[in-house]
């Protein structure tokens, strides 16, 4: 099956080491993945969302239209992709008023909104799609980690717009998918906290964001983790470069790696740390490849 | 001592009607907020910041449109959504705030770095735009020096381009075309 990969903006132009392991792992795993042409920003849903909801709405449209004339379901790795076109393509299914208003301005351009594809994260993909089972089966080197998972927040909220989720509380197929690449998610304080970044705060109030980040952190190191494992662009780069911001800021150093899920997949995968773009985080993650043994 | 103590609510100040607006633009439930402070609680951002969620529940309600319209603290709200999941009430608090946002947007009350942003859309597409680094980076992993997006198709740009002048969302920001 053939998915059609939404980079957003952060993964091509921060951290191409996710892109690039994406497209390693599908490989590995036999699933194709197909790029989308021209696409855009989301646009992403904390501030625009915030701005205004039509362009919110007409933009974000855009880039399902772009996915429909593929024929294929959106894959995203960024909570924030994932809560904008997943809720932008449910909005534009279910009220005609606003496809036609949308179709309106997209009517130029050669596109029109039909309502044809689904919107994916690529932990659902993995999960619902592939399944653990056969995961499992796939997995060259197990890994003997003890990781502080974070879910981040949009993945699984607002779960009235989240079919799959039935508590944000206690969510567990995050921890499922990580136990089953052999590695221990283990139990930390307020681990289902935002990492601060989100709805245009770490944009007005870098401050007040790498504060929660600093508590998350703290948390995380606290239970012992070796490393965090995010499904969420935004996360990584709140939580990986963050951690350079509070040092400069306040002295202090967390040395905590922050790994993407998709990274961390393809170590188990018994791909190489260069084929996912591993040493390109702010912070190092050779403690958690020397765990590893890699 | 002599300090005076903080007027109360002033009723001349209510405004039934902003609150008739804020319903109709999206908060539809905030009337059977009770008060409890569930959200308050929840809130990562409010243990560290000045957000009350539960005031700008309560302020919506009495209709106090200019401190709504002109409040900061609506802009530190992270849209983690543990009010939302949590409110006894289904109040959506969250939605609650962004539909706020908006309103003080249309008012003419965008924070600066958010205008940023906004630009960085309307100018590259993205809110967060390659830069030089990433290039190299992208080329050395043979990924292509830009990404398959609008940074490689300059007509595909020009769409997102016209779509925001058509929704006037340039001049909502005060976007400056240069």
């Amino acid at each position: 099956m053939d998915y059609a990969l939404f980079l957003g903006c952060i993964i091509p132009n921060r951290y191409p080491g996710i892109e690039l392991s994406i497209k390693k792992v599908a490989e590995n795993m036999g699933f194709g993945l197909k790029d989308l042409p021209g696409a855009s920003c989301c646009p992403a849903p904390g501030v625009f969302k915030s701005f205004d909801h039509a362009t919110w709405l007409a933009l974000a449209a855009r880039n399902l239209v772009i996915a429909e004339s593929l024929g294929a379901d959106v894959v995203t790795m960024c909570n924030g992709c994932y809560s904008t076109l997943k809720e932008t393509n449910k909005i534009l299914k279910n009220d005609f008023g606003k496809r036609n208003e949308v179709n309106e301005v997209l009517k130029p351009f050669n596109k029109e909104f039909k309502g044809t594809i689904n919107v994916k994260h690529l932990l659902e993909v993995l999960y619902n799609d592939i399944g653990l089972e056969k995961i499992k089966g796939m997995v060259k080197k197990p890994l003997n980690l003890k990781i502080a998972v974070h879910y981040g927040c949009h993945i699984v909220k607002p779960t009235k717009e989240r079919e799959n989720i039935k508590s944000a509380e206690r969510p567990k197929f995050f921890d499922e998918l990580v136990e089953v690449l052999g590695a221990k998610s283990i139990s930390y304080k307020d681990k289902m906290m935002c990492c601060g970044a989100g709805g245009g705060v770490r944009a007005a109030y870098l401050d007040t964001a790498l504060d929660m980040t600093r508590e998350k952190l703290e948390n995380a190191q606290e239970a012992g983790a070796d490393c965090i494992v995010t499904p969420c662009a935004f996360c990584h780069l709140q939580l990986d470069r963050g951690q350079i911001e509070i040092r400069d800021r306040t002295g202090t150093s967390f040395n905590m790696p922050i790994l993407h899920y998709v990274q961390l997949l393809g170590l188990a995968l018994g791909l190489k740390p260069e084929e996912l773009g591993l040493f390109n985080n702010a912070v190092p993650v050779d403690s958690v490849l020397k765990k590893i043994g890699t | 001592m002599n300090e005076k103590p903080k007027p109360p609510i002033q009723i001349d100040k209510m405004d039934k009607e902003f609150l008739d607006t804020i319903i109709k633009a999206g908060a539809e439930k905030i009337n059977v907020c009770i008060q409890c402070g569930t959200c308050t609680s929840s809130c990562p951002s409010g243990r560290r910041t000045a957000l009350k969620t539960r005031q700008l529940m309560r302020k919506g309600l009495l209709g106090l449109k200019d401190e709504i319209l002109n409040n900061k603290d609506l802009w530190l709200c992270t849209t983690c959504y543990t009010c939302l999941e949590r409110c006894p009430r289904g109040v959506d608090p969250t939605d609650v705030i962004l539909t706020m946002r908006r309103m003080a947007v249309q008012a003419g009350n965008m924070l600066d770095p958010h205008k940023r942003v906004a630009g960085l859309v309307i100018k590259f597409g993205h809110a967060v735009p390659i830069d030089e680094a990433t290039r190299k980076l992208r080329t050395t992993m043979n990924l292509g020096e830009n990404p398959p997006t609008v940074h490689a198709y300059p007509e595909a740009l020009k769409e997102v381009q016209e779509i925001i002048k058509k929704k006037g969302f340039d001049k909502l920001v005060c976007y400056e075309w240069k």
